[in-house]
């Protein structure tokens, strides 16, 4: 296994458990499940166990491996100099696993449905670009950026009025963009973090050609797995794009008055997806955002920045479900935890936390104090 | 055989229950190197009534029952000698109250250190208590327990003596209240002005009952903290520069190590002092009457201030410190150990001398330290040594020169601090007789069918 080396070094002291000022357990899998089994120390020792024979295979081992949210609250805080390798040790287990062929059913049918379809929803390709119906949205053809909107915001209802906002904020900011449509397919980052290593060169490899046929430059992702995929693992395949997630290419427009922003009275927090900050080191862009709302006030989670508490969607538990369910579900949790700030909406700028928390919300009949909109949508208010 | 999964479950909820091979295989052992031995069963309590219905099950069935914090001692005390049930105290995390006046806090028993301090840096923040420097996911109820050590034990001895009460769980399944909690709704004191029973609990390993709630001591928290460092070349004479600095009654903690890498700490042995103060001239009187404490040594040309470079210095006050954990790093390999006896100032020499000799010996990387206890009345000597868990060898050459550490604390008449299962029938064998019967009846008596944490505190 790949990062094999590594495992033994792990001495399970559990600093990567934790928040870095040590009020919280921060580890999402955790949190819910509070075997030590299910903290980076337990997989680390589990791994090892396994390689060494010491256990088998089982659907628990399975369950402790793939429920991890790849968050990287463990690599934020561990204190040992690998910890840059642990995400990487839980995805190479992961495709040991997956190269082993016995993993649990709803990895098995999310890979399945990205090889025939394309995306896990089972939709066909035509339906990609319906999203954009009724706005000003042209397809790619040359333009200064791709918007790369990917399978959440093409599929989901949640994530395509996402879409939607942002790319009207876009032609409204007299940014220069296109969309690829129905020529899209998934961007493949849940694919890797699932350890289908095969099934993800393929991807990013279809990906690569095509942006480069088209003269791709530069992208802007809707969603923070698309821009990590692109920005981190599809250089070592050849695809060298200037890629940022739209908050990026948004920000900017504010501060030149390209978008002039109204007076929107609201008490707003933020929750920082886990693959636009941890993964990407992106905390500031979405608060200048925020902070430049006349009227807006914008308070902190206690959990915040590299603090941030995981939503539980990432590492294809958004499409897996392992990790939901119960009290102490990621996102019941995550959605809690605002409460105290006294913020009535939760901002956020990935449409898996924005279905995630939306989610965790309804579960915990939060709908009249919160409410969770992305930044696209609540600029979309301060713009009215 | 009856299904007692199922009947865990009923208690505490099916989710909170194992028996399967992973949490078998994880829970059956520690960081350390002490073997494994495999639990049947992991469940994972919520409340005293919880803790009390899993006791009384174990009774009727008679099944071992291993209470664990984070399970971080490294010398096998949360290993299940003999199966059973491993009871993890974690999700027991509450932080019941603070009683900013009379200077305690009361928790539940698997609430961590870092929980506790992250609260009072928010809540009170002119309360600190004394954490120790291992892991903050370590609980405070199993940290007292052991006899734990922490940042205030040179001024005010064992975490142990800062306790002011403990619930517990007897090994007969009897929620019981020790100290001031026993008759009062405050939690202010352990025992005194009444017998204090809190030894019947603290020192066994959860041998005689599990630590549902205790309340810790507080105290000040200045405003600024400092760090110095002495250095000297002699060993000889670390036991009275300690001294010196004690008799000041000005430093916080007091520390000293040594250890052959970098270049620069070779044969040489610090002591580290910390200072506190709520204002820069309380810190600098305090640094100076230390100061001039040592100055016989710098007219000597026996030692001096080391000058500490800009980048330790916050490595130095950090609590927990974050680098202790790092010496299971040395040898790129996950692993340390260290035996921390007890034993008097005086032994110092000594001590270092062996840690030296077994270092060489068995070609292992090593490290020594010192926590002075109580004001000098005895210090916790850590003979750490670095292992790789992917070199056999290795780990059995560790195992060798602690086995020679255990003969040799008994030599030089120390205590075993955190002892093994092994050192703890040593000390039986070498203790008073009447002792150990004292000990064994008060077992007995608690635990009348032998279920806590059984194979410690037996003669084996």
């Amino acid at each position: 296994m790949q990062y094999e080396e590594l495992i033994h070094r792990c001495f399970r002291c559990g600093y990567c458990k934790f928040t870095s000022d040590y009020s919280a357990f921060n580890c999402p899998t955790y949190r819910k499940f509070r075997f030590e089994t299910y903290s980076p120390g337990g997989r680390m020792w589990l791994i090892r166990a396994w390689l060494n024979n010491e256990i088998e295979n089982s659907p628990r081992f399975q369950d402790i491996i793939f429920s991890c949210a790849t968050c990287a609250n463990c690599v934020e805080h561990c204190v040992f100099t690998f910890r840059e390798d642990l995400v990487n040790i839980f995805m190479a287990a992961r495709e040991e696993l997956v190269n082993k062929g016995i993993i649990p059913p709803p990895v098995r049918d999310y890979l399945k449905n990205i090889n025939i379809s394309g995306n896990p929803y089972k939709e066909p390709a035509g339906e990609r670009g319906k999203w954009a119906e009724g706005t000003a949205v042209k397809p790619y053809e040359g333009q200064e950026y791709l918007f790369y909107v990917g399978d959440v915001g093409s599929y989901d209802e949640r994530g395509r009025k996402i879409a939607k906002s942002v790319a009207n904020l876009l032609i409204k900011g007299g940014v220069s963009f296109g969309i690829l449509a129905d020529r899209e397919i998934c961007d493949g980052n849940e694919v890797k973090t699932l350890g289908e290593a095969g099934l993800f060169q393929f991807l990013a490899g279809q990906n690569i050609s095509l942006f480069n046929e088209l003269g791709v430059k530069k992208i802007i992702t809707l969603d923070p797995h698309a821009l990590n995929a692109f920005r981190k693992f599809y250089p070592a395949l050849g695809g060298k794009f200037s890629v940022f997630h739209y908050s990026q290419v948004l920000l900017p427009l504010i501060q030149s008055q390209a978008l002039a922003l109204h007076e929107y009275r609201a008490r707003v927090t933020y929750h920082d997806p886990c693959y636009l900050g941890r993964h990407n080191g992106e905390y500031e862009a979405p608060r200048k955002i925020l902070r430049a709302i006349p009227g807006l006030e914008f308070v902190e989670m206690d959990e915040h920045g590299e603090n941030a508490f995981c939503c539980g969607g990432g590492g294809g538990n958004f499409f897996t479900d392992i990790l939901g369910g119960g009290d102490e579900a990621p996102n019941r949790i995550r959605i809690r935890q605002p409460l105290e700030t006294g913020a009535g909406i939760v901002a956020v700028a990935c449409p898996q936390c924005a279905k995630m928390l939306e989610d965790g919300l309804k579960a915990e009949e939060l709908e009249d104090r919160l409410e969770v909109l992305d930044l696209a949508e609540i600029l979309t208010r301060a713009l009215a | 055989m009856k299904d007692i999964a199922r009947l865990l479950a009923e208690i505490v909820g099916q989710e909170y229950v194992s028996a399967e091979p992973e949490e078998r295989y994880f829970y059956a052992r520690d960081p350390g190197l002490m073997p494994p031995h495999t639990p049947d069963y992991v469940v994972i309590p919520e409340t005293t009534d919880e803790v009390q219905k899993i006791v009384r099950l174990a009774n009727r069935e008679k099944i071992p029952v291993v209470p664990m914090g984070a399970g971080l001692s490294l010398t096998g005390l949360a290993i299940p000698l003999k199966g059973g049930m491993v009871v993890d105290m974690k999700r027991m995390s509450r932080i019941i109250r603070v009683n900013e006046m009379a200077r305690y806090a009361l928790v539940e028993g698997g609430t961590s250190q870092g929980a506790l301090k992250a609260y009072l840096e928010r809540h009170h923040p002119r309360l600190r208590h004394s954490i120790p420097d291992a892991p903050p996911t370590a609980t405070l109820a199993a940290n007292a327990s052991i006899h734990g050590q922490g940042r205030l034990t040179q001024q005010y001895g064992f975490n142990s003596d800062l306790v002011s009460g403990l619930e517990v769980v007897t090994g007969a399944g009897e929620i019981c209240r020790i100290g001031s909690c026993a008759l009062s709704p405050d939690w202010f004191s352990k025992g005194a002005p009444f017998p204090d029973l809190s030894g019947l609990f603290l020192g066994w390993f959860g041998a005689t009952g599990i630590i549902t709630k205790l309340a810790v001591k507080l105290y000040p928290r200045k405003k600024l903290r400092d760090v110095e460092i002495f250095v000297t070349d002699r060993g000889d004479l670390v036991p009275e520069i300690v001294y010196e600095i004690t008799h000041t009654e000005m430093a916080e903690d007091i520390l000293a190590f040594t250890q052959p890498k970098p270049m620069m700490f070779k044969d040489n042995h610090h002591v580290s002092f910390y200072l506190t103060g709520d204002t820069d001239e309380e810190l600098e009187f305090k640094r100076k009457i230390i100061w001039h404490a040592l100055d016989p040594y710098i007219k000597s040309k026996d030692g001096g201030f080391m000058g500490i470079p800009s980048m330790m210095k916050p490595v130095l006050l950090e609590s927990p410190q974050r680098s202790a954990s790092g010496l299971a790093d040395v040898k790129k390999g996950g692993g340390f150990e260290y035996s921390g006896p007890i034993v008097m100032l005086e032994r110092y020499p000594a001590c270092m001398k062996k840690l030296q000799e077994l270092g060489a010996r068995y070609d292992l990387a090593y490290s020594g330290m010192v926590r002075v206890i109580d004001g000098g009345h005895s210090v916790m000597f850590a003979f750490a040594f670095a292992f790789n868990r992917a070199d056999p060898d290795m780990m059995e050459r560790t195992r060798k020169a602690l086995k020679e550490v255990s003969d040799f604390v008994l030599k030089i008449g120390g205590l075993y601090w955190k002892p093994t299962v092994v050192e703890q029938r040593l000390a039986i064998q070498h203790m008073d007789p009447n002792t150990w019967k004292l000990m064994e009846m008060i077992k007995h008596n608690l635990d009348p069918n032998g279920i806590m944490n059984p194979g410690n505190w037996e003669v084996g």
